[in-house]
């Protein structure tokens, strides 16, 4: 079933001036619901935009866009709505942080919802655990943070509201692997315990096919490819022809199946692969 | 927020575009002298034309330049109608209550309606649509140079200039990605109250600060890496020339003053000419 659906949308930015620019162009989409969808593209291949499409912050130039099957700019007063069930963390998060505390911080979006006190204390600190920091960190000031946890501190406070879909623009841009982890381990958990659609936008495709379950591949605007993540990175010579990188595995694979191994093609995660070879190698169960 | 175009640099190639910004600098000074000059009719027409062929020659297109008028509408209608006000002549044109409307008070109406138009035209169309403000900062910076004598640091205040400029844009569109980051979480900033808006810019300001701190002090480490000391010995990269065409422009600018003072002598101020016709 589809949360959200986009129906021929197009952006454009600066229309009718010497710096216009098309940065989307009639995208179709359905976002599968309860799912973890990763959104793939160059830089300038529009995924910042979009994303800013699914809770309201930009308007499509033409085309829709639909929650739960509703219009969400059919009231464009009540889309301050559209924006608590469509949480947004935007690129670089840790610069929004901006109150006292952490606490305070995460707690903003849920003032903003005008909730209790006693339900925003317990909801921070649920959210605080999703994205995986520490609560002895809630009562220092955001400042005093590094930048791992001011990133997580801000994606928390999105956790915090609650949101039907969590959208995350490059979550793990500039972090070290082990903070990639703990970022993207925490939303692949809230996921999966709240039953939250998530789309997650990157460039990393090591990142998306460990953490998501449908892939769409957006290029110069257009939808180039949507499926499975078995699907999109099934077709390695597809991505690599719009200039994108694959997952290292893939091309390991890629590389074996030219030597004439009769691998499958849909190889993207470590595991699945040495499963493969290692059955190939007669090896059953044993390699790992 | 991104309409606001500070600099409103419009791109071209046209010979304005082309000209070097201390030309541009000079002719620009003149041709506002040149339009406070302007007293008879004839001048006037003479400097509303020379706002026309300005705009000709500098392709810059005419909704750019009435969307440049637009903001200063007010000063213009309220200019306007103070001239129609508490201008006095002989007879009045018509008599209401304390009210008394003039012929001339309508003539220096028009008239300095005309001026402030021409004004920002002329202005607009020889440096902001057509200098990109780098290319203006250096304009000033050689064009001062002169003043480095008496040991002012004319170096600095133009690279303070050209860094200033050089980050609305960025800041700007900080702002832009922190208020649409705010608004993620439910953030307000276009109902409730005065006092409710002002306070709910306090999520914005405070990492807009911050951040542009931090920015000011990683551009500082990344001068100094680089050796910044100061103007003494420093080269440039792109060399400003005074090429046949400035020395044309300016010329023809001087030429265009000295007609409009011929103008107004053997035709006279405004007034006589509009009274005869009147």
């Amino acid at each position: 079933m589809a949360i959200i659906e986009l129906e021929g949308v197009s952006y454009i930015y600066g229309a009718k001036t010497p710096y216009e620019m098309t940065a989307l162009d009639n995208i179709d989409l359905k976002i599968e619901k309860g799912a973890i969808t990763g959104l793939i593209g160059h830089t300038g291949s529009g995924k910042s935009t979009l994303v800013q499409m699914l809770n309201g912050l930009i308007r499509p130039t033409s085309g829709r866009v639909l929650l739960d099957g509703k219009d969400i700019w059919a009231e464009p007063k009540k889309i301050r709505d559209i924006r608590f069930k469509v949480g947004l963390v935007m690129q670089y998060p840790e610069y929004q942080l901006f109150d006292e505390t952490v606490r305070a911080d995460i707690a903003f979006g849920l003032k903003n919802m005008k909730m209790p006190e006693e339900e925003i204390a317990e909801r921070v600190e649920r959210a605080a655990e999703f994205s995986n920091l520490d609560l002895s960190l809630l009562d220092k000031s955001p400042f005093d943070l590094s930048g791992g946890q001011r990133r997580r501190a801000a994606i928390a406070g999105v956790i915090a509201m609650s949101p039907q879909v969590l959208v995350l623009d490059e979550p793990a841009a500039g972090l070290d692997p082990r903070g990639r982890r703990e970022i993207l381990d925490g939303v692949k958990r809230f996921s999966r315990e709240s039953g939250t659609t998530v789309i997650i936008v990157s460039h990393s495709m090591e990142d998306m096919a460990q953490y998501c379950d449908n892939a769409a591949v957006l290029s110069r605007g257009k939808l180039f490819m949507y499926g499975s993540c078995s699907d999109v990175f099934g077709r390695a010579p597809m991505l690599c022809s719009v200039g994108l990188d694959i997952p290292h595995v893939t091309r390991i694979n890629q590389k074996l199946i030219e030597l004439g191994l009769p691998l499958p093609e849909d190889v993207y995660t470590v595991d699945y692969a040495a499963d493969k070879i290692a059955k190939l190698l007669g090896l059953g169960g044993e390699v790992k | 927020m991104k309409d606001i175009t500070l600099g409103q640099y419009y791109p071209g190639n046209s010979v304005l575009h082309k000209a070097d910004p201390r030309a541009k600098l000079v002719v620009t000074i003149l041709y506002i002298v040149a339009i406070f000059l302007a007293k008879s009719i004839y001048s006037y027409g003479a400097v509303v034309l020379s706002a026309i062929l300005l705009l000709v020659i500098s392709r810059v297109s005419v909704s750019v330049v009435l969307k440049g008028i637009k903001p200063l509408i007010y000063v213009i209608v309220i200019t306007g109608i103070m001239n129609i006000l508490f201008t006095t002549g002989k007879t009045p044109l018509f008599q209401w209550w304390i009210i008394k409307v003039y012929p001339e008070g309508l003539r220096a109406a028009g008239l300095m309606v005309i001026r402030i138009i021409v004004l920002i035209m002329g202005s607009s169309l020889l440096l902001t649509y057509t200098t990109t403000p780098i290319a203006l900062t250096d304009g000033i910076e050689q064009l001062l140079a002169p003043l480095k004598k008496i040991k002012l640091p004319v170096h600095d205040f133009a690279m303070m200039m050209t860094i200033a400029l050089r980050f609305i844009p960025t800041l700007l569109e900080e702002t832009d990605k922190i208020m649409n980051a705010q608004k993620a979480r439910g953030g307000d900033f276009s109902s409730g109250s005065l006092i409710q808006r002002a306070k709910a810019l306090v999520p914005v300001l405070v990492p807009l600060f911050v951040s542009a701190f931090r920015r000011a002090d990683e551009l500082a480490v990344a001068m100094e890496c680089r050796c910044y000391r100061g103007g003494d010995g420093r080269t440039r990269m792109t060399k400003l020339k005074f090429a046949a065409r400035d020395w044309f422009l300016v010329i023809f600018t001087v030429l265009f003053c000295a007609l409009l003072v011929t103008l107004n002598i053997y035709f006279g101020p405004a007034q006589v000419v509009v009274e005869a016709v009147v």
